[in-house]
């Protein structure tokens, strides 16, 4: 199960989203995706889009300007 | 749900129960396959040819195959001004069709806004200001959708009436009517216009 960092930062509605999937494309079930996105909308993007895909979003938090979020792959 | 997997279903309840039960399971598993797929795709209609209502029109296409699914746009009347190459010759075409293609834009960097065009210095503000927050190239924004799997249609109606070929659109977009618009548009839970 490969653990992946994607860092986002300084890209903007669709494209963290989009870069998401293309990475989540190639993965295998059980693996582990930390993604990093300063857009404000990636927050509430990137839960739509886990509970739409049936990914599992383990967690989601902030740190000054970033928002980091860890999804399953499932 | 796949067919194999629903003739497996019900083979086991064949077992159990008699034929008849088993046939109507197995109907009713159909129409549920056919429910659960509808849940996969969007249609989406593009007759708006400004650059700001194309970019909305991409920007959802791609979020959608971003969230898995299928998309098909079918893009028509002045919508095809954003799929047009960005040069091609005319020759062989009547008067009228030559003045109409000569007087339309060519691709998505030529498209002018709805609001605020200023004779053509809105869109180039705009594309200025889109740049420097990072937000992504219409002309990208397509290339990324095409590649991701979205279905373009091209209306061969409007494209008749305007004396556009298929060779004049970005490759790969395919050619249909009305129908074909309809038939995509029942298979989907959600049909945009835009």
């Amino acid at each position: 199960m490969a653990k992946t960092e994607l860092d986002f930062r300084g890209m903007s509605c669709p494209m963290p989203i989009m870069k998401t999937a293309m990475a989540f494309k190639k993965a295998t079930s059980g693996d582990v995706f930390t993604i990093m996105c300063d857009d404000p909308g990636f927050e509430p993007d990137i839960k739509a889009w886990a509970s739409e895909t049936g990914n599992v979003l383990d967690s989601i938090e902030k740190k000054d300007k970033d928002i980091i979020a860890t999804v399953t792959k499932k | 749900m796949a067919n194999g997997e629903v003739s497996e279903k019900v083979s086991d309840i064949k077992g159990m129960a008699g034929d008849g039960v088993a046939a109507k399971v197995q109907e009713l598993e159909e129409r549920l396959a056919k429910l659960e797929d509808k849940n996969n795709n969007l249609t989406m209609i593009l007759m708006s040819g400004e650059f700001d209502k194309a970019f909305a029109a991409f920007i959802i296409a791609n979020g959608a195959l971003a969230m898995g699914k299928e998309v098909t746009m079918f893009v028509t009347f002045w919508g095809l001004d954003a799929i047009k190459k960005p040069s091609f010759s005319t020759a062989g075409r009547g008067f009228l069709e030559k003045m109409v293609l000569w007087m339309r834009p060519k691709g998505p960097n030529k498209l002018a806004t709805s609001k605020m065009n200023f004779a053509g210095i809105g869109p180039k503000l705009f594309r200025y200001m889109m740049k420097k927050k990072k937000v992504e190239q219409l002309h990208n924004l397509i290339e990324m959708a095409t590649e991701f799997g979205l279905k373009i249609i091209g209306c061969q109606m409007s494209m008749d009436v305007m004396g556009l070929k298929a060779e004049d659109l970005i490759d790969g977009v395919e050619v249909g009517g009305v129908a074909t618009m309809l038939n995509s548009s029942y298979k989907s839970n959600s049909t945009l216009f835009i």
